[in-house]
């Protein structure tokens, strides 16, 4: 166990590579309870939401959700989440655990002028994150609701083993999968629930440990790795969730980076030789740091020797060589897309 | 916790096992199971010269990288190949799987490491 925003975290229950290959062939049930639920609600709460992130969320319909980055005026990033439309008065933003009261803060700060109440639910909210190709089957043994009817990043009230729970089905791990929203006073029921009637389709209990390695995999950005208050989400290569043709927060900065041409990006790389790449090692390319790596590991699916940088623009061209110093050594790396798993979502 | 006996022991969490001048050198089952699964090893080159407390190689689990240690001094006559091809023999039996051999200077170095029973309440 590790303490992990105030909260005490398992980073493995077993093994984190059997957890991940339970994930990508089966099953894994993740307890993301850490994770932060704000609701916004009121006559301006679309207006306001869409003026404090990055995404176009006027896009969505009620019980669809949305991903979208939070900047600052200066385009780095407060954090990013998930938007999900009950109506467009009332919204939950689900965020990271780490930056709960950052985001509500900025929230607050920022919502003169705008008819909107906010409240930071997260207390009395739990998540799991039931993920894995089998988690419609293993869903089906505790619901009659037609879980074929709802959509990738859509969301619905449902019964779950007799317990009211708001369904999304989305996650963080490249695999279809749901994420399960409840009152605290139920959860351990439910964990030992899905465990039990998922048990004969392999499902694992999985923790903070695979689903680190699952969403690296995915090529999907974790705040204070990919993303943080010095990132931008267009360094981080995530333009298609910034819309530059509506007003928010940070678009000034973002256009002028835009038009200016980046300076840094975030690409994928392998490594050539055996080593392993790890957060916040060095780049270095024709004898000069130009960046650092965000996320690395052997990755356990690709069993390949991988990983995320910030580098500058100069040398992200795919294919491109660039030098990670592990243990004071230059190994040989070749730039590559950030992509490196393809993601099973059911769309 | 697997402690055998017969061993020496660091606060590294590395075992000795001593054959003559010999010295194999292994991570304990603490450090195993501490680091979990065990995806690289890095062994240092036959010839090398160790000091006590000297890095004698890295191994790295899915989350993270950590140095070994040689609890000994001496000059390394062998290194497991295997554990090298099969880091996750480590995880499976680290006493059988040692990680190098030292041929060492001064066995009076042993007399600075733990017995079973002394590592076994160090891990208390």
């Amino acid at each position: 166990m590790i303490d992990f925003a105030g909260f005490e975290m398992p980073v493995q229950y077993e093994s984190i590579l059997k957890e991940h290959e339970a994930v990508r062939k089966n099953a894994g049930l993740f307890d993301v309870s850490h994770m932060g639920e704000i609701i916004v609600e009121g006559r301006d709460s679309e207006k306001f939401i869409n003026y404090m992130v990055t995404n176009d969320i006027t896009k969505i319909s009620a019980n669809q959700a949305m991903y979208s980055p939070m900047c600052y005026p200066n385009g780095t990033t407060v954090d990013d989440l998930l938007v999900y439309k009950f109506s467009c008065e009332k919204y939950m933003l689900v965020v990271n655990a780490s930056n709960i009261d950052k985001d509500y803060k900025w929230l607050w700060k920022n919502k003169n002028g705008f008819d909107v109440e906010i409240k930071d639910e997260s207390g009395e909210i739990s998540e799991l994150a039931l993920q894995g190709p089998k988690s419609q089957e293993i869903l089906e043994k505790i619901t009659n609701y037609d879980l074929d009817s709802l959509k990738y990043y859509h969301f619905d009230y449902m019964d779950l083993d007799g317990i009211n729970c708001l369904i999304s089905r989305s996650g963080y791990t490249g695999e279809d999968g749901f994420e399960i929203f409840l009152k605290n006073e139920y959860v351990a029921k439910m964990w030992e629930k899905i465990l039990s009637v998922g048990e004969v389709l392999g499902i694992k209990p999985a923790g903070l440990g695979a689903r680190d390695t699952l969403r690296f995999e995915a090529g999907l950005p974790l705040y204070g790795n990919e993303l943080s208050d010095d990132i931008t989400p267009l360094e981080a290569g995530l333009s298609s969730f910034v819309k530059l043709d509506k007003s928010f927060i940070g678009k000034e900065a973002l256009l002028n980076q835009k038009e200016g041409g980046l300076k840094r990006k975030i690409v994928g790389f392998e490594i050539a030789d055996t080593a392993i790449p790890r957060h916040g090692y060095d780049v270095y390319a024709e004898g000069e740091k130009i960046g650092y790596v965000t996320t690395g590991y052997l990755a356990p699916t690709l069993k390949k020797n991988i990983g995320m940088a910030l580098i500058k623009s100069q040398f992200t061209t795919i294919g491109n060589e660039i030098n990670i110093i592990i243990r004071n050594k230059p190994y040989k790396a070749f730039v590559t897309s950030k992509n490196f798993y393809k993601k099973n979502y059911k769309k | 916790m697997k402690i055998l006996e017969g061993l020496y022991y660091s606060k590294n969490h590395e075992w000795v096992k001593v054959e003559g001048d010999k010295a194999y050198v292994g991570i304990t089952d603490f450090a195993q199971h501490s680091l979990g699964d065990i995806v690289y090893a890095e062994l240092p080159e036959i010839g090398t010269v160790l000091s006590a407390g000297d890095t004698l190689g890295t191994v790295e689990s899915v989350k993270a990288a950590s140095d070994v240690y040689c609890p000994i001094s001496g000059k390394v006559v062998e290194v497991n190949q295997s554990v090298a091809d099969d880091p996750s023999l480590l995880n499976s039996d680290p006493y059988e799987n040692w990680m190098i051999c030292v041929e060492m200077n001064d066995k009076g170095e042993l007399d600075q490491l733990m017995s079973p029973e002394e590592y076994r309440d160090f891990c208390n």
